[in-house]
């Protein structure tokens, strides 16, 4: 009885890749035909207007900063907080998916983008706690970025402290 | 005329990244972290450092920003020796990276998830 089901069993595990395989195959068709072709030179015009306008902001604020007294470093430091606060607020609220659809990668470029990523599968996986949930899923964009950053910059330090030495 | 640099060089960093999401099928993430390493490649081998100090903050506000921040912190540390070369990369972004942990988790705690408008 029991060999007879796993025959059966064994059978149909080997039928299910192939009806797989079509069936995305097929999927991928019938997707085809709904999804619309990439506008690519009003995107990039977009990209860029909206890409260019963040920077500008930033350097105008940067500059107020600075013309009340706080020194070039500190100032810069203000303005990538102010620019990481706005965006995570703003994907809070629900207006950063909004904002992007129709910016393109002029918000996910800047520093905002990076923002954007930690909040928004944070707040999705609020259910699984606020510890496994929101704790690891603030990740789970970030992480790469972060790792891989951090990692290749130490390496540049490194090698750079064995060049200095030798 | 400082301000029309960096609206384009902010503009056309996007602009790449605007192409590399178009035409091929990199996820999100995956443009972050090559934006990112291209910052400290780039920065390791002096390139971004003139961009920076001809654009300000149309070079540092975008992600290779972040990179050219971490590789310059390395750098710097560098000449102090062995431990300055591997605390500087994520001393020089410390400011930036607390508040995007913390202020993130904060904002994650108070707002519930909304469907997209």
């Amino acid at each position: 009885m029991s060999g007879k089901k796993k025959k059966k069993k064994g059978s149909d595990v080997r039928k299910q890749p192939i009806q797989k395989k079509e069936v995305a195959k097929a999927y991928e068709k019938y997707a085809e035909q709904f999804t619309p072709k990439p506008t690519y030179v009003k995107n990039c015009l977009k990209a860029f207007l909206v890409g260019g306008l963040i920077c500008a902001a930033a350097f105008y604020v940067q500059n107020q900063l600075m013309g009340k007294g706080i020194d070039e470093k500190d100032a810069g430091t203000f303005v990538t907080i102010m620019l990481i606060c706005t965006a995570q607020l703003l994907t809070g609220f629900g207006w950063f998916d909004t904002i992007g659809k129709v910016c393109g990668a002029g918000v996910i470029v800047p520093i905002r983008g990076f923002a954007n990523s930690m909040v928004a599968p944070a707040i999705e996986y609020k259910k699984e706690g606020i510890v496994l949930g929101v704790g690891s899923k603030l990740f789970s964009l970030a992480g790469p970025v972060l790792a891989c950053g951090i990692s290749s910059a130490t390496a540049v330090g490194i090698i750079y402290w064995l060049i200095e030495k030798f | 005329m400082e301000y029309i640099y960096a609206f384009i060089t902010g503009g056309v960093i996007c602009i790449i990244g605007q192409i590399l999401l178009d035409t091929t099928k990199l996820t999100a993430p995956r443009i972050l972290v090559i934006f990112v390493v291209s910052g400290v490649v780039l920065t390791a081998v002096h390139l971004y450092q003139p961009l920076v100090e001809l654009t300000g903050n149309g070079a540092t506000t975008p992600l290779p920003g972040f990179g050219y921040a971490l590789a310059k912190g390395a750098m710097d540390g560098a000449k102090d020796g062995f431990i300055g070369a591997v605390t500087g990369a994520v001393k020089a972004t410390a400011a930036g990276v607390t508040v995007a942990i913390a202020f993130g988790y904060f904002i994650a705690l108070v707002f519930n998830p909304k469907s997209m408008r």
